[in-house]
């Protein structure tokens, strides 16, 4: 034998997992709806997402270089996720510049501020988003028809929630709903191609059910007590489920590992939380939508949650027998 | 204008109502400090490393109020300076303890000492020595994984990248006692600093028998008793296969050093010998 | 439904290169090194000194104390000295050194392979013959099997579980002593029912070893009371609370002992030994270990004496390949790796693993990303990331609180890690650090 042995402590073999793996495995995820938006919204969807992807990288490889002076690890996948999460929540008529500076946002004062993948507190590209509708708040509200509705080109429409607030006769068929023909952000509208992405997560286990199914069944279950008491379709529960950014989010940004809680418990509560929120701000609350926010409130109780939720411990609460 | 007046009217009132509760509040929980602690404290070099033994500086202040003598307090960073200024300060006087250093008792370079395999674990001192003796035949030397160089709060010791063996830095050490509790091994000690920075120690914690330690490094301490015998006033004692130099009984002598068949006994700072000795260390101790 | 535990769990690759390879026995080496500390607790006074004969089966070292475990020669053979020497544990300490002069046992032992199923002993008679034979827990923690035995004053064994689980990777020696000793361990059992008073035994087997699930059920059927559960394979449900989890469902409470809940474990390695303690007067001097790896040229279950040099039993595999990274005694998760592969096989010894190259160094260790994966992975509840976070810190009251004293070193926190964090590393250092604490506030 030629090589000295290796000592160090068990356990001697690794899972093979990887931050990248977990990254990527999420961009697959993404694919379905990005398909979708490539079909509803055309080549404005490619542009905008590339271009998104590419800002977020090269702010994270700068900092990471110039900045914090050590190894980037742009190749980890996170950046990535980021600008294509931001390029979805945005219309896919936005300027580009606009779109760049929520990029620099997103990963400059949403993450690396933080120190990096894992320290941040809240979503990079909600963050970059809230950031940008807050700025820009007429570039960030008027969303384009989709090119499969038939319609001159430069016209804009409004989104179902929009509808549901001021124009509830216009509400689009709850089919189109669901397999995305409607109005609304860039990857945020196809329901069908964002459960296809949930299924490929959970089969891959990269995330688990707790979130997106805590937060769905909460805002089901907060629409369909609202709907009993005023059945008027506004409140239907199964257009609130359908619309928006709810899916997008339950799904992709709400999981987000760094600003979701660590224990199951915790998750469900965060969960709950956010459809609430969420149901709170689209039929109370001035904006037609709730879900960044929701998130977004929801990531600052994280750390708080992740204090006082602990996980289910062996022999402490489970009954015997 | 009148509302710009009821404006400032009111806030006034605010302001004074709250200073008014304030005051009473202040009143009612004053505590009393004994106004001789502010001043010591401000003598005090306000690091609240703990070295002293008390929590903090203010700790080891109120401590330096409330005893009578100052014989067994001691700011080690301050050293007798500080120590002097507090005594003058509070009206007694300061105990004259010598002013201590760490010393590393390891001489296990890769050089001097084979490594025989890898360790691969957590970049830490205290999980190697949970696992294992460390990566050479002599499981008492040091694993070079620097928790000394983590928990220094002066920045004064560092593991040599080279010799994987750490360097006390003399002028910035203060004896605060830090890595000795940190480091698994027990290899740093506290030892007077001597005049001139002049000192004499075993560098060597090895308790094997003489053969596997010598076998296992070329700079252990074998304990073949020479230096005991060498040493004209009794300062060299011998236990577990391990020669130690009392630093109280030390004189300086110089005459331990030149009988050790391995050369693990160290001096530091004297002129250079008559007979030139590869290395004469300037101001750090060397591995 | 197959049982199993309730609470977290992983699935390594099995990796069993030596399933079904026959127990072979391997030659007795020129020398042998003994250890005195093959067992958790005190270490053993040492009997015999320098140039005393020695048998098979006599005795080397006392127990001192409770808990402590006797051992006794693996050769025949003198004394050449007693000396310090470098065993598993990564450090070096006493141990008895003998030269092999041939291969004569002492008189008393039984050395036929006829199964004797009768027994008149009485409790007080079994335990003592179990105490005096040196054996301990043979699964790799090496605890005493005499204390075990001896529940506290006031606590009531309900059942006996034999744990014949093997999840560690690779690690055979269990299965194989399975299929070739089904009798004599169920004999064992059956001893070992009448020593805590308990009429039921379950052995639990994983699912991944239908051949020994299928040869117990079929022995068991003429021995009352012993029955055999099939279980659903994952890691660690060899780890007592575990099995017993996965059995009884029933969970041990934070800090209290298996009788806390009426279950006393044994392993079936174990139960092997009490046999041939009882039955056949045989001491423990001899176990199975598989040597085995990805490139080892012939992975394999050996039947070695105590005191060999693992080196031995690498030669009887084939050799260490070229490109050996690692050997660890015992298994993948739970193993230590060694500093040399000239230290001795002891009782606690189940496996010989070899690493190649490759595989055996660690990833470069990232930020925590807080994928939650070990916090929902842990068998024990606990939350790997903030604990590895508090001892980092040395937040000693916080980690106490967060239970760290519940860990069982399992590894599956470390194991599932996607930022290669050594998460296990700091928690062992915490448990140490905390349990230190405790133990100081106690006095």
């Amino acid at each position: 034998m030629k090589n000295k042995l290796v000592v160090s402590p068990s356990p001697h073999v690794h899972s093979g997992d990887t931050i990248s793996k977990n990254m990527y495995g999420v961009l697959i995820a993404l694919v379905p709806a990005f398909i979708v938006s490539l079909y509803v919204f055309g080549i404005d969807a490619l542009i905008l997402t590339a271009f998104s992807v590419l800002f977020c990288v090269i702010t994270e490889y700068g900092v990471q270089r110039f900045m914090f002076k050590k190894e980037p690890t742009i190749s980890d996948g996170s950046a990535i996720i980021t600008g294509v999460l931001l390029a979805f929540n945005v219309p896919s008529n936005l300027p580009l510049w606009i779109l760049a500076i929520g990029a620099i946002a997103a990963i400059g004062i949403g993450k690396m501020s933080f120190g990096g993948l894992g320290n941040n507190i809240f979503n990079p590209a909600l963050l970059g988003r809230v950031f940008l509708l807050i700025s820009f708040p007429a570039q960030m509200t008027s969303w384009p028809l989709p090119s499969t509705i038939e319609a001159i080109d430069g016209v804009t429409a409004a989104t179902v929630l929009e509808n549901i607030k001021y124009n509830p006769s216009a509400l689009p068929s709850i089919s189109d709903m669901f397999f995305g023909l409607e109005s609304g952000s860039i990857g945020e509208m196809s329901v069908m191609a964002l459960l296809l992405g949930l299924i490929y997560m959970l089969w891959k286990k990269i995330i688990t059910w707790h979130i997106p199914i805590s937060i769905l069944l909460t805002v089901a279950i907060f629409a369909g007590g609202v709907y009993l008491i005023d059945p008027s379709p506004t409140n239907n529960p199964l257009i609130h489920l359908l619309s928006g950014g709810l899916m997008l989010g339950a799904v992709f940004m709400a999981t987000d590992y760094a600003t979701s809680p660590l224990t199951h418990k915790g998750m469900i509560i965060y969960g709950i939380g956010i459809g609430v929120v969420t149901m709170c701000i689209r039929l109370w609350g001035s904006y037609p939508e709730g879900v960044s926010f929701a998130i977004l409130l929801m990531n600052g109780l994280t750390p708080l949650i992740n204090n006082y939720v602990k996980p289910k411990r062996f022999g402490e609460v489970v009954k015997n027998g | 204008m009148n509302m710009m007046l009821m404006a400032v009217g009111i806030l006034g009132a605010v302001g004074a109502g709250g200073a008014t509760i304030l005051y009473f509040i202040g009143q009612k929980f004053k505590v009393d400090e004994d106004p001789r602690i502010e001043p010591v404290q401000d003598v005090l070099p306000g690091v609240n490393c703990g070295a002293c033994g008390f929590p903090g500086c203010n700790a080891f202040a109120i401590a330096c109020v409330e005893a009578d003598e100052l014989d067994d307090l001691n700011c080690p960073v301050g050293g007798a300076e500080t120590m002097a200024s507090v005594a003058s300060l509070l009206g007694k006087t300061a105990s004259k303890a010598a002013k201590k250093i760490a010393v590393v008792r390891c001489n296990g370079t890769c050089d001097n000492r084979p490594r025989k395999n890898e360790y691969d674990g957590a970049t830490s001192c205290a999980i190697a020595a949970q696992l294992y003796g460390g990566d050479t035949d002599c499981s008492f030397g040091c694993y070079g994984l620097g928790d000394c160089e983590a928990v220094c709060p002066f920045d004064a010791i560092h593991v040599n990248p080279v010799t994987l063996i750490p360097e006390v830095d003399e002028e910035k050490c203060t004896a605060c006692n830090k890595c000795v509790v940190a480091c698994p091994k027990n290899i740093i000690e506290l030892r007077k600093q001597g005049p001139k920075s002049r000192r004499i120690f075993v560098s060597c914690m090895n308790q094997d028998k003489g053969a596997p330690a010598k076998k296992s490094c070329d700079v252990a301490c074998i304990a073949c008793g020479k230096c005991v015998k060498a040493c004209p006033f009794e300062a060299i004692t011998i236990t577990n296969n391990l020669a130690y130099i009392d630093d109280d009984k030390c004189r300086l002598c110089r005459k331990c050093v030149p009988v050790c068949p391995t050369g693990s006994i160290w001096e530091l700072n004297f002129p250079p010998p008559r007979k030139k000795e590869p290395e004469a260390e300037a101001t750090t101790v060397d591995a | 439904m197959l049982k199993t535990f309730r609470i977290g769990g992983i699935h390594p690759k099995e990796n069993k290169f030596s399933a079904g390879k026959s127990i072979e026995s391997i030659a007795i080496p020129t020398e042998v090194i003994v250890p005195l500390a093959q067992h958790i607790g005190a270490p053993c006074q040492p009997v015999v000194k320098r140039g005393d004969e020695v048998k098979v089966g006599t005795l080397l070292g006392k127990s001192v104390g409770f808990v402590s475990a006797n051992i006794h020669s693996p050769v025949s053979g003198k004394v050449k000295k007693i000396d310090k020497a470098l065993d598993a544990s990564g450090y070096k300490r006493e141990a008895i050194f003998i030269d092999v002069e041939g291969d004569e046992w002492e008189e008393t032992i039984d050395r036929t392979d006829t199964l004797v199923r009768e027994c008149n002993l009485s409790t007080k008679e079994i335990i003592e013959k179990i105490a005096s034979a040196g054996i301990v827990g043979m699964g790799g923690a090496t605890f005493p099997t005499h204390v075990k035995l001896t529940p506290p004053p006031g606590t009531k064994a309900e059942v006996l579980i034999i744990n014949g689980v093997e999840c560690e990777p690779y690690l055979t020696a269990d299965h194989m002593l399975m299929m070739q000793k089904t009798e004599e361990i169920l004999v064992g059992t059956q001893l070992l029912m009448k020593t805590v008073n308990v009429n039921r035994a379950v052995i639990g087997i994983e699912n991944n070893k239908p051949d020994a699930i299928q040869k117990f059920t079929q022995a068991a059927k003429s021995y009352p009371g012993i029955e055999v559960q099939a279980l659903k394979v994952q890691y660690p449900q060899g780890g007592e609370k575990q099995l017993i989890d996965a059995v009884m469902r029933r969970q041990i409470a934070s800090g209290a002992l298996p009788i806390s809940v009426g279950a006393i474990v044994q392993n079936v390695g174990t139960a092997f030994a009490v046999y041939e303690a009882v039955q056949k007067n045989k001491p423990l001097v001899e176990r199975v270990v598989t040597v085995t790896g990805k490139d080892v040229t012939n992975p394999c279950n050996v039947l070695s004496r105590i005191g060999v040099p693992l080196r031995d039993l690498i030669d009887f595999a084939g050799g260490l390949p070229e490109n050996t990274g690692k050997v660890i005694s015992g298994g993948p998760m739970m193993g230590k790796a060694v500093a040399s592969i000239d230290i001795p096989v002891t009782k606690g010894t189940s496996g010989v693993l070899i690493i190649a190259t490759l595989e055996a160094r660690r990833k470069q260790m990232k930020d925590c990303i807080r994928c939650a994966k070990c916090v929902s992975i842990c068998p024990m509840g606990l939350n790997p990331t903030t604990l590895m976070t508090l001892t980092e810190y040395e937040v000693w009251d916080k980690a106490e609180k967060e239970k760290i004293t519940d860990c069982i070193e399992c590894g599956s926190c470390s194991f599932i890690c996607p930022s290669d964090r050594p998460l296990l590393d700091y928690i062992r250092l915490g448990k140490g650090k905390v349990m230190g604490i405790m133990r100081a506030r106690k006095n």
